[in-house]
């Protein structure tokens, strides 16, 4: 093959290369472009214009709308208290299944015991278990707790189920820790409790943050145990937005069902955006495990 | 009497079993006792609340034999065998055209992972939206002037599972992306220079020595997309709740319906013990190999 040939193929290539990439990019960001431009017209337009075209009138009724006034079934205040329900649902659980899955897994590598590996396995599990399999109880026990129908009894079966996924995050990570460190710590006096604090935890800042990104991530998008363990006010706001997209009376408002969906999506959109890579090492983490 | 030292060295050595132990209870009551627990009932004739009788396999039978459950499972094959295929070859292509020493390789990768971060309403929404034919993308395009245009699978019974592939396949494709993109970074990069220096064309290197040096990630990808499929319940509740007329029923929704709406409880746990059964099947024996590799492969 001539030079100039090579070089025809290689400038070839790279076209082909950019230009499947920018054909693939605008294709994922079809959707999110409808909803935003969407959410910022008013309801005529949507019934006389086209579906990717921006808006020719910017308005924020739908999102006003969608915040405090959109009807979820008969209630209609909008999706503001469901946000908040979310919040209270997704912060303690994220902080309880993070700090509970810190210390197991640094105890499962660095204090192993006999039968370590094996708690590790049959904890491990849970990360995929189908939560189908155990709805029916959890729903009698948090009937029994009298914690059905509210916010508290989804923190406590948010952080329960959380466990695996958490305890997997840190164990993986300290696998990796080095030994020594813990032993020579153990040599100058310090304890179990000590070298968790002093030693273990602080090199642990990274994990930590890609454990509690995963968690609040499915934590706040999670609908099963929503549906299943909420009632009317203490529902999350994936529950609420499912409310709202079906509510049949009179007109689609598609531009309010638009901003309430852009609502729900916000706060795990903008902790992907700033924190890509940890949430990228979540996700990969569940494909390789040490 | 035992020295005070002793207790203490005693306990000492049992710490870490006490730290592990609440979590450890937690675990095998909230995942394998309650697992029990829906045995249990699905061996019952459990109907609005459970009763703890025993009637064999009758509502395994019973399961079996409804026609809602078969489209269920039916519907999960296909649904499954479309959305493992295209989201791993969306995935693989994907990430070969990033691994091309590109620009904006983060920007980009930002954007093919963003569905992966909304909660599967959130795209359910959308793409009903989005592909509803009174004024999504049917309109859209007879607008530019194909007025023949019909795009109206949302709405059509026989065509409304593929419209759950296309919203399950933009949410994850991403994620099938981000491994096989980790699997590519990981390849020796003296191996293609070798194979560059055969004068094997670029195309070729990627068939015939890179892709299947990809093996590991073709099997992560596989099965951790397999088990979300099998528990696929969001998405459908979103954006077909299982209809036009039942045509996009899954296992899941079937599972929620008997069990708390149609008062078949017994019948739900035992289609919740399919899945489960199905779930297993598939991860066990990934978990098996994948932690008794040396822990030097990660």
């Amino acid at each position: 093959m001539s030079t100039r040939m090579r070089k025809l193929e290689r400038h070839g290539g790279r076209l082909f290369v950019y230009g499947c990439l920018a054909v693939l990019a605008t294709l994922y960001l079809v959707p999110l472009w409808v909803m935003l431009i969407t959410s910022f017209k008013p309801l005529d337009e949507i019934y006389s214009g086209s579906l990717i075209g921006l808006p020719k009138q910017i308005t924020f009724e739908a999102w006003s709308k969608a915040w405090s006034t959109a009807c979820i079934g008969t209630n209609c205040v909008g999706l503001s208290p469901f946000f908040l329900n979310s919040l209270i649902i997704t912060i303690p659980a994220v902080f309880v299944s993070t700090a509970i899955g810190a210390i197991n897994g640094y105890t499962l590598t660095k204090w192993k015991f006999r039968g370590a590996d094996l708690f590790f396995a049959v904890m491990l599990f849970g990360c995929f278990l189908p939560l189908q399999a155990v709805l029916l109880p959890i729903a009698r026990v948090l009937g029994m707790l009298r914690l059905s129908g509210s916010t508290a009894g989804l923190i406590l079966v948010h952080s329960v189920y959380g466990i695996a996924f958490t305890t997997m995050f840190f164990r993986n990570y300290f696998v990796s820790f080095p030994d020594e460190l813990t032993k020579a710590a153990l040599v100058d006096g310090a304890g179990f409790f000590r070298i968790f604090f002093s030693i273990a935890l602080p090199t642990a800042i990274p994990i930590a943050v890609v454990c509690c990104i995963w968690q609040f991530t499915s934590i706040w998008n999670d609908f099963l145990f929503g549906v299943s363990f909420s009632a009317g006010g203490s529902s999350p706001i994936t529950v609420a937005l499912n409310n709202v997209v079906n509510v049949t009376l009179g007109r689609k408002q598609y531009n309010v069902d638009m901003a309430a969906a852009l609502i729900a999506a916000l706060p795990t959109l903008i902790v992907y955006v700033l924190s890509g890579r940890y949430f990228v090492r979540g996700l990969t983490a569940g494909a390789v495990k040490g | 009497m035992i020295p005070m030292t002793a207790i203490k060295r005693y306990l000492a050595a049992q710490l870490p079993k006490l730290v592990l132990a609440p979590s450890g209870m937690v675990i095998l009551v909230a995942i394998y006792g309650f697992i029990a627990w829906t045995a249990s009932v699905s061996f019952s004739s459990s109907k609005v609340m459970p009763i703890y009788d025993f009637v064999g396999l009758e509502q395994y039978i019973r399961l079996w034999s409804t026609p809602r459950w078969h489209v269920a499972v039916e519907n999960l094959f296909v649904f499954s065998a479309l959305y493992l295929s295209i989201a791993t070859l969306f995935g693989l292509f994907i990430a070969i055209l990033l691994d091309q020493r590109i620009r904006a390789e983060g920007f980009l990768r930002t954007v093919f992972l963003y569905p992966m971060a909304l909660s599967f309403i959130v795209s359910g929404v959308a793409w009903k939206w989005v592909l509803n034919p009174g004024l999504g993308l049917q309109k859209l395009v007879r607008d530019w002037g194909w007025t023949s245009f019909t795009f109206d699978w949302l709405v059509n019974p026989n065509y409304a599972l593929y419209t759950i592939v296309i919203a399950a396949v933009w949410q994850s494709s991403g994620f099938a992306m981000a491994i096989f993109l980790a699997g590519l970074r990981g390849i020796d990069n003296s191996i293609i220079k070798a194979a560059q220096m055969e004068g094997a064309s670029q195309v070729r290197i990627y068939v015939s020595v890179v892709v299947p040096m990809l093996r590991p990630a073709f099997l992560s990808v596989i099965v951790l997309l397999g088990q979300i499929a099998i528990k696929t319940f969001d998405l459908t509740f979103a954006l077909t709740n299982g209809g036009p007329g039942g045509a996009t029923e899954m296992p899941s929704m079937f599972m929620f319906s008997a069990t708390f709406e149609r008062n078949q409880m017994a019948v739900g746990a035992a289609s919740a013990m399919m899945m489960l059964a199905a779930v297993v099947a598939i991860m066990v024996p990934y978990l098996y190999t994948e932690l008794r590799k040396p822990s030097n492969e990660h």
